[in-house]
């Protein structure tokens, strides 16, 4: 049994994160695509969906973990506001990058910590903990940016390479979305950290009956988020060159979108991060076949809005006809 | 009365009931017999509408009831009252008892005075002490299962079925329970009685039918069957005993507990657990034996006593600390506290003790792992043989042996046991007698807290007896019987 080849491993994940369906949905989206618009198989335009997806896919791997545990973490957007903000106005004092992204880095870390602290000390629902912190971090970064996007075009700092530069051909934030998911695989499924996560989300008493400290196990998990959010808000800033206040609005919902849509259970112990990646992926494929197709941007949210829900249903029916 | 024909039901690959013919007449108190797994949640499901019927027909008073459904049973006088109580525990009991059809006044407020009145009528003509305007939530389980009777004659039901009501009843309110059946019966009330314990069988039971692998083995009245013949053909086969001999004797002690209390639950126990010994708990559902376990693993603090482990004092502050010291727990609630249901018996196994299956870098060998858990799966015959199996999926007493395996994975030394063969059929029982003999052989020492003595006497070396908080004894296995257990836990 010891010498299961990964692929084996690699194909059972899939198929026990439920989110089989979703994949051959992709795969379907990806056939009909190429056909109606010759432009999408193109290598450039590929490499352009995965691009428009890191930086919203990064949080949504944070967020597996915390929706595994049972939780949510509605403030993932307000952190990137704070931290994209607080990292260009760093660079407006003319701090070298090699300070500023690490603090930046810990600034997602801690403000995580923040909620974890709040959830396992204070016994709060993670929704009401986050709903708490998204509120009350927006306010920081509107105060700290005196409600206008910060740039340091003044300054002398060069922060392109992160968010626009490419290696060999590939954007930067690709590579960066792709390690993200990597290391999140494998602290899921070869770590003991992982394996109480889902222990946690499954029955906090099992788990606790278990020897697993689950506070600490859920705590942590709020600060893998903030300090994912901190990750992608850096991206974002190099990107836009400028760090807006509002910059992460709405990237919770994202997120979220993308996890559920993998497959992961709201009530926790259920998913992985392949379904999220799946998920991700999915929601970026089919707005890139709607803007190859020029349908109206307004139109493409009924559409994502639709997808959600069809997505649970569609694991739901699933689930259903198997069990019967 | 009541007369099920020909019914059959089949689920996609299994046909999980096959042709059950059955007639009960009004006033029985009718038993349904047979392992986990024959069919008799199946077919009240069907009886309560839950499921549909593939084939067959149901009568009541000779009508044949076409297109069942949940609320259609229930008006023609059928009323199920699961293990699992379908009660809305903020609410009271009035509330409750009225669920869906409250009083109301004419501009749809709820009429709250009428409601109390006769949900108090209602419980006075079932002899209950009940206050109607108590919270679900403060009640006992016993209580609990009294408001859903009372909530099943205020629907004037015909056909009352109670699916393993005593599973989680002390014998004092099983009594109770019992006597109120019984006067029911008298007045009319039909009975379906579901239940792992035969003893109850044949003191409550008049008619009785066995069903096995979804058929219908006989029916018939109870005065003519004795224990072993309902066990041999429940079974297929003859358990001559279902408590397995030990041969080994108790070696050092490897537990002492001196003066531990809990303020208001129990008070100054003491105790010794010898290694390769079992030590039972008995009392009344009350007596604090769960709460004792607790107590020891630093799940509860305790207000005052001392542990000594293998000669050395401990007071765990969590339960982390006491499995890192050698205990396993094996709790009262399988499904919610020994067990993480999504997900498959390899995960479940191997969490207590996953450092034993890490390499340096700290990652874990997915291979090592799911061997370690296929070599229980033989060793203790779980079914479905593969490890990967979702424990959801899985009968009560093959979840059970998965508890025990995770905590043998993670070579505990003392193991604390509650209630460990409740909800598992007769077969499996005597399995998991056998495994735990497997691990006094192993040199493990076990605690085990049970509410049903004959379980206790067939499996201890010494049984302790608590009522209300209070330690009353400990005795001997050779001294012991039920009668004395019985004197010991109501003194």
């Amino acid at each position: 049994m010891a010498e299961v080849s990964k692929r084996k491993l690699f194909k059972n994940s899939l198929a026990r994160t439920k989110s089989m369906g979703m994949f051959w949905a992709l795969i379907l989206i990806c056939l009909i695509a190429s056909v109606i618009s010759p432009n999408f198989l193109k290598a450039s335009n590929i490499v352009n969906v995965i691009r428009l997806v890191s930086i919203n896919g990064i949080i949504a791997m944070g967020m597996t973990f915390v929706v595994l545990t049972g939780g949510v973490d509605l403030s993932v957007g307000a952190i990137v506001g704070v931290v994209a903000v607080s990292v260009a106005m760093m660079f407006q004092r003319n701090v070298p990058v090699i300070l500023a992204v690490p603090a930046g880095l810990l600034i997602g870390a801690v403000l995580g910590t923040i909620n974890g602290i709040g959830i396992t000390k204070g016994k709060l629902a993670p929704f009401i903990m986050t709903l708490g912190s998204l509120t009350a971090l927006q306010g920081v970064s509107l105060y700290l940016a005196n409600g206008s996007p910060q740039n340091w075009r003044k300054s002398t700092i060069d922060f392109k390479f992160l968010g626009q530069g490419t290696l060999l051909g590939i954007p930067v934030p690709v590579y960066i979305f792709a390690a993200v998911f990597l290391l999140s695989f494998y602290v899921l499924k070869y770590t003991e950290f992982g394996r109480s996560v889902y222990a946690v989300g499954d029955s906090r008493e099992a788990a606790r009956l278990s020897g697993i400290n689950t506070g600490r196990v859920e705590a942590l998990c709020f600060v893998i988020t903030g300090f994912l959010s901190a990750v992608s808000s850096i991206i974002l800033i190099s990107r836009l060159s400028v760090g807006e206040p509002t910059a992460g609005d709405g990237y919770e919902l994202d997120a979220l979108a993308m996890v559920y849509i993998g497959g992961c259970s709201t009530s926790g112990g259920s998913g992985s991060v392949i379904g999220t990646l799946i998920g991700a992926i999915l929601l970026s494929v089919i707005s890139n076949v709607l803007n190859l197709l020029g349908v109206s941007p307004f139109l493409q949210k009924v559409v994502k809005g639709l997808i959600i829900i069809g997505a649970v249903l569609l694991e739901k029916h699933g689930k259903k006809s198997k069990n019967a | 009365m009541l007369k099920m024909n020909h019914i059959s039901k089949i689920f996609p690959g299994v046909k999980a009931l096959d042709d059950i013919s059955i007639e009960i007449g009004q006033g029985e108190i009718h038993g349904l017999v047979g392992e986990n797994g024959a069919g008799k949640s199946t077919l009240m499901k069907i009886l309560s509408g839950a499921y549909t019927l593939d084939e067959g027909e149901i009568l009541i008073d000779g009508e044949r009831i076409s297109n069942t459904s949940p609320a259609r049973m229930i008006e023609k006088g059928v009323a199920v009252i699961y293990q699992e109580l379908m009660l809305l525990p903020h609410r009271t009991v009035a509330e409750n008892i009225y669920l869906g059809r409250l009083p109301k006044n004419r501009f749809g407020k709820v009429d709250y005075k009428k409601m109390e009145k006769d949900a108090e009528e209602v419980l006075n003509r079932l002899n209950l002490q009940l206050d109607p305007g108590e919270v679900i939530e403060n009640l006992s389980v016993a209580r609990r299962q009294m408001v859903e009777i009372a909530k099943a004659m205020s629907r004037n039901a015909k056909i009352i079925v109670l699916d393993e009501p005593t599973a989680v009843l002390s014998d004092n309110e099983l009594e109770g329970l019992f006597r109120i059946v019984k006067e029911l019966a008298q007045k009319g009330i039909t009975f379906i009685y579901i239940s792992h314990r035969l003893k109850e069988i044949f003191e409550l039971c008049t008619h009785l039918t066995i069903m096995k692998d979804g058929k219908k083995v006989e029916s018939g009245k109870v005065e003519d069957y004795t224990t072993d013949m309902l066990i041999s053909r429940m079974v297929g086969r003859d358990l001559t005993d279902i408590y397995p001999k030990r041969e080994q004797s108790p070696g050092e002690t490897v537990l002492k507990v001196t003066g531990l209390t809990r303020k208001g639950v129990f008070e100054n126990v003491s105790f010794e657990l010898r290694r390769g010994e079992i030590l039972g708990i008995a009392g009344l559902a009350g007596a604090g034996r769960t709460e004792i376990l607790r107590a020891v693993i630093g799940a509860d603090p305790a207000d005052a006593g001392e542990i000594l482990l293998e000669g050395k004092p401990v007071r765990f502050k969590n339960v982390r600390e006491a499995i890192r010291a050698g205990f396993g727990i094996v709790p009262e609630e399988r499904k919610t506290q020994g067990l993480m249901l999504k997900q498959d018996m390899v995960y479940n196994t191997t969490i207590p003790a996953l450092g034993r299956y890490k390499s340096r870098l700290g990652t874990l060998n997915l291979g090592m792992e799911y061997k370690e858990t296929g070599r229980y799966v033989d060793m203790f015959h779980i079914r479905p043989g593969n490890p990967r199996t979702v424990t959801c999926h899985m009968s009560g007493g093959n979840q059970q042996k998965v508890v025990l395996a995770k905590w043998i994975a993670a070579d505990c030394k003392i193991l604390l046991v509650d209630e460990p063969t409740r909800g598992v059929d007769v077969g499996a029982k005597q399995e998991i007698y056998e495994i735990l003999n497997e691990l006094i052989a192993r040199g493990l020492s076990i605690i085990m807290v049970s509410s049903e003595l004959p379980e206790l006497l067939g499996t201890c070396d010494r049984i302790m007896v608590m009522n209300e908080g209070v330690q009353t004894g400990v005795l001997d296995i050779e001294e012991c019987s039920e009668e004395l257990i019985m004197s010991f836990a109501t003194k």
